[in-house]
């Protein structure tokens, strides 16, 4: 290697040292002080005890029970289990929410692009908590939906929807808290798609249908599959719409995580589920980075 | 003399220092319940004193332990309000300083004698008495044809309740609540006593709309829910809020029983502030104002001259002749890991 190469590999260190810290700092300590609690004892009163333990993740599979006796536990696999198909349907119904959105922001003039787009970030500005309080009113007994439909007949004055505390209530919660993110990447992929391919594509008679499997589904790809997992990966830790919208009827990985820390004072335990959640996320993430790869090797 | 730059360096140094200390001397940490710290009281405190107290909010007497553990003496709290059981814990664990001469506290004397070195610190080493009150649960009596009259009530809802149902978050008071349903003990080892408590939990998740702690009194005011899982303090203020038929149970099985202190985290630096507080809160007319805002009981029996007449009538905290208060206790390891598996498999 000659001595520019050296340079300009000791610049890119020293340019790159501020994320390193950051990164360090925010990141990479705190998922280690979590990877040292699990493999703890748990104290009974919260804390650990200094000594090397695999129950936290022993507990994940096989548990005592109230009798003492050790068992299979399936208790925990159909939480996970449940967090993994309610954040699947979460990203399903925002792709089909999200992608065509993103088609007609990305059909029209600059100026209303742009317009467009502010406006699908305005929710980032509040506070999530409080914006999932205002479902609580939306959706709510006497809320607003409740109400508008009363005022049209649909409903009698002393029915009731029932939304609240369900797991659609859940569903909508999730939507609503992270569609813009699908939105926004998939807008940029349809940014660069090349019109002169659909203008092209229609002239040879393709039909409509057609022109959306053939052409714009598979050149947004990337789009899409990072919108996807943008949605994906914080409904499966989601906490604030299961815990105010659901009812905290059913545990989702989020809450169990946060019981496990909180009520039940055992952190190692609540720790082993923080790195199973994180293992999934990564494996997800490794798989997108395939297919990425693949993609672009194709193209 | 010229004053060269080191010199003023030096000086400012010295002049901040003692600033800073002249500010921390006037500042009292705070962590309390939410909803729990009138802000008269605390404006009265400040004018009085001169200290300046900054207020922080929890949900849960397991909140607050998870703080103090997790902190390791650096929590920046210099007082807080746990339960009883929960002040033994603590103590137990290294999380309180020891505070001393409570006895010798002039507004020592108006604590009633009853509660005057009490089972979870005898000595009055760590704490002075804040309110004390009771979990059962409530109902908007228009809207229910029962009584309130056993804990069934709430275990086993009639079809009036089904679906309108709302319970606590966590485990504690309810399964306490669990346990005089059936007439076992608090943090019970029988393994068929706690399969018991699951039984009846799981039964009635199926009628249970809500698990929160939280709105409690909005959910029963807007007709959400027409029973919940209630303080009997923080019920008498949804009734003074407007909900008048609400209600507050004395099942005849019991009701479970808190008394909540003031204590001081490990590492507390202001603590002659947080002693003034002590101090200042046992007095008859300032516990009174405490009561008066958050409708609990206290341990300060002359207080009573200056409750309101809203707080002296208030129904929903006068326990009936005959029904037992039971205090919750904290559990050893055995028996909190049975609670916690109970409350999981009833949540799966």
């Amino acid at each position: 290697m000659n001595i520019q190469g050296e340079n300009k590999s000791r610049n890119n260190l020293i340019g790159l040292l501020p994320l390193w810290i950051v990164m360090g700092v925010f990141m990479i300590g705190p998922l280690i002080v979590m990877a040292f609690v699990s493999i703890m004892e748990s104290n009974s009163y919260g804390g650990i005890h200094l000594k090397f333990d695999l129950s936290g993740y022993r507990q994940i599979l096989f548990d005592t029970n109230l009798f003492d006796e050790m068992e299979f536990n399936p208790a925990y696999l159909i939480i996970i289990g449940r967090s993994f198909l309610l954040a699947v349907a979460a990203t399903i119904i925002s792709l089909i929410i999200g992608f065509p959105v993103a088609y007609y922001i990305s059909r029209q003039k600059d100026s209303v692009k742009n317009i467009l787009i502010f406006l699908v970030t305005i929710p980032f500005w509040t506070n999530l908590l409080i914006r999932t309080f205002a479902w609580i009113i939306i959706l709510g007994k006497d809320g607003v939906i409740e109400n508008s439909f009363g005022f049209i007949g649909i409903i009698g004055d002393d029915d009731s929807l029932n939304l609240m505390y369900t797991n659609t209530a859940i569903l909508i919660g999730l939507v609503y808290s992270y569609i813009p993110l699908m939105v926004l990447p998939i807008y940029s992929s349809m940014e660069k798609l090349d019109v002169r391919l659909i203008e092209a594509a229609s002239d040879l008679y393709s039909t409509r249908i057609n022109l959306i499997f053939k052409i714009i589904l598979p050149l947004t790809l990337p789009g899409i599959i990072g919108g996807s997992i943008l949605v994906f990966v914080p409904c499966l830790g989601a906490f604030i719409a299961p815990d105010l919208l659901g009812g905290g009827k059913k545990l989702l990985l989020g809450s169990l995580i946060q019981f496990q820390f909180a009520y039940a004072r055992n952190w190692p335990f609540g720790a082993a589920i923080a790195m199973v959640l994180l293992a999934l996320i990564v494996t997800i993430l490794y798989l997108n980075a395939r297919i990425n790869r693949r993609h672009e090797q194709n193209a | 003399m010229k004053l060269n730059a080191f010199k003023i360096f030096v000086y400012s140094l010295i002049l901040g220092l003692f600033s800073f200390g002249a500010m921390a001397a006037g500042k009292l940490n705070l962590y309390n319940w939410a909803d729990y710290t009138p802000d008269e009281l605390i404006k009265k405190f400040e004018a009085e004193t001169g200290i300046q107290v900054i207020v922080d909010t929890y949900d849960s007497n397991e909140t607050l332990l998870a703080k103090l553990q997790a902190s390791g003496g650096s929590s920046g709290y210099d007082l807080a309000v746990p339960s009883q059981h929960f002040v033994e814990i603590m103590i137990k664990e290294g999380l309180l300083e020891k505070v001393s001469g409570i006895k010798n506290m002039p507004n020592y004397k108006y604590v009633a004698e009853q509660f005057q070195g009490p089972s979870f610190d005898p000595n009055q080493e760590y704490s002075t008495p804040y309110q004390m009150g009771s979990a059962s649960f409530a109902y908007r009596a228009d809207s229910y044809s029962g009584t309130g009259s056993s804990m069934m009530e709430f275990f086993k809802p009639s079809s009036e309740i089904c679906g309108k149902l709302a319970v606590f978050k966590s485990p504690e008071e309810v399964v306490n609540m669990a346990h005089l349903a059936l007439g076992s003990s608090f943090c019970s080892e029988d393994p068929n006593e706690m399969q018991a408590v699951m039984d009846l939990l799981v039964e009635q998740k199926k009628c249970v709309a809500v698990y929160s702690s939280e709105g409690i009194n909005d959910r029963l005011k807007s007709g959400e829910v027409i029973m919940h899982a209630h303080w009997d303090g923080y019920s008498q203020v949804g009734k003074w809020e407007g909900v008048d038929d609400l209600t507050y149970a004395y099942p005849k099985e019991g009701v479970v029983g808190w008394f909540d202190s003031l204590v001081m985290p490990k590492g507390a630096k202001n603590i002659e502030e947080a002693k003034t507080f002590m101090n200042f809160l046992m007095n008859p007319e300032n516990m009174a104002i405490l009561s008066n805002f958050a409708a609990y009981a206290n341990a300060i029996p002359e207080s009573v001259n200056y409750l309101t007449e809203d707080m002296k009538n208030a129904k929903n905290i006068q326990v009936p002749d005959g029904i037992p208060v039971v205090f919750g206790k904290a559990c050893n390891k055995k028996a909190q890991s049975l609670i916690d598996k109970v409350w999981t498999k009833t949540m799966q």
